[in-house]
């Protein structure tokens, strides 16, 4: 049986991407954000997870604006990074799962969450900066890969007690599949930012930190706030925190703090980096 | 027609991305969302008032294309992302875009970004149980 063994969060800032193809990890601006990765990348080393879901926005490569799906899945085979306009390097493609995906998504529409299926993904820096900074060091991916997007780009917006909620369902669709795999989960995104207007430039460490010990401790108190208290005090695009919840939701009720890490700023971001496993 | 008001508007100095936006900007962030192709971006650094004309911007987005005012853009429906694949024409990343916004200079904005995380570090002790290293 397919079996979530953990769960991880991280930020997704394409200036991470940037800073990983240029190989800046020991430049003082960047080495305490990257060390605070090496416990993740040992954790994962160890227990060599077979699928990795990432739940992740896409920021203008896949989807346009033209149609916005507010959840989407891959069910391919296999999944393309591709040029997003603005100069961000192009990694090599990702391995995916069909099989696995197409049951995922028959259960999780099963239990009344419907989903936008997609055999033709191209995957941004929403997906692509994760899987770099989990598995950069490697010479070739070595899990394959479920590609889970949410729209946090244009409003209206799911909100964070839905994400949690579809992360339960996740849990089921994940459990629920005859191959024996061991998966993680991961949630992409926020903290606290806002990249726009005159109130550009917010952080918030404070409400980051209180975010991270919701996600660990007390889901429900993210999950009380709506997008525009979010919004109020992470920023427009802090928002992205909510799809952290759809990781929270997928994993166990109580589970095992491994790793907690924090860095701010990095470009104009608040970045946390959570390491969760599952009990059972 | 009458948009809907929303509780996010009250926000100050922000641009809630929701359906009124998206339709006020949509030309404009369609013109953008062009530039994920290489030809279109060769295209559009030709000739940037033709490129804008073609995917039937406004007069004013026009103008604020060809000036760089991500402010205005911002006003005129641009989305923050497809706003970024435009800024790189005129050499600007994210950070450059927020001082821009705040009427400084880049550097500017950079130490508003240190001094608004200022003592984090000393926040994650008194919270506990982050790594420190």
């Amino acid at each position: 049986m397919a079996k979530i063994i953990g769960g991880i969060t991280t930020s997704h800032i394409p200036a991470i991407g940037n800073a990983m193809a240029s190989k800046l990890e020991n430049d003082p601006y960047w080495k305490r954000f990257f060390d605070g990765y090496e416990p993740v990348k040992k954790w994962l080393d160890e227990v060599q997870p077979d699928m990795a879901i990432i739940v992740y926005n896409d920021h203008g490569l896949n989807f346009f604006l033209n149609q916005v799906p507010t959840f989407a899945m891959g069910c391919s085979d296999e999944y393309q990074n591709a040029d997003e306009g603005w100069g961000i390097p192009i990694m090599p493609s990702f391995k995916g799962d069909a099989p696995f995906s197409w049951h995922v998504a028959e259960s999780l529409i099963n239990q009344g969450v419907d989903m936008c299926t997609c055999q033709e993904m191209k995957v941004d820096h929403g997906f692509t900066v994760p899987m770099g900074l989990f598995w950069r060091h490697l010479p070739e991916w070595p899990v394959k890969t479920m590609p889970f997007a949410v729209n946090t780009v244009q409003h209206p917006l799911t909100s964070a007690r839905r994400c949690f909620q579809v992360g339960q369902a996740l849990r089921k669709a994940v459990e629920s599949y005859p191959e024996d795999m061991k998966v993680v989960i991961i949630g992409t995104g926020g903290l606290s930012h806002q990249l726009q207007g005159e109130r550009s430039g917010l952080i918030d460490v404070a409400y980051d930190i209180q975010c991270m010990e919701a996600v660990i401790n007390n889901p429900e108190w993210l999950c009380a706030q709506s997008n525009s208290e979010i919004m109020e005090k992470a920023g427009t695009e802090g928002i992205e925190v909510i799809m952290w919840l759809v990781m929270r939701g997928a994993l166990s009720e109580e589970v095992d703090v491994l790793h907690k890490h924090y860095h701010a700023p990095i470009s104009n971001t608040g970045a946390g980096v959570l390491l969760l496993a599952d009990k059972g | 027609m009458n948009w809907q008001a929303h509780d996010y508007d009250k926000i100050p100095g922000t641009y809630v991305f929701d359906g009124k936006r998206s339709h006020a900007g949509y030309n404009l962030n369609r013109m953008a969302y062009s530039f994920i192709d290489k030809a279109n971006r060769d295209e559009f650094a030709a000739d940037m008032d033709a490129y804008c004309r073609k995917y039937e911007l406004s007069d004013e987005q026009r103008e604020a294309v060809l000036a760089g005012d991500f402010l205005k853009l911002m006003h005129l429906g641009g989305n923050v992302y497809y706003l970024a694949k435009i800024a790189v024409f005129h050499g600007l990343n994210v950070q450059d875009a927020g001082a821009k916004f705040h009427g400084i200079t880049t550097p500017e904005f950079k130490q508003l970004l240190l001094d608004n995380a200022a003592g984090f570090e000393e926040q994650l002790k008194q919270a506990g149980g982050f790594w420190h290293g």
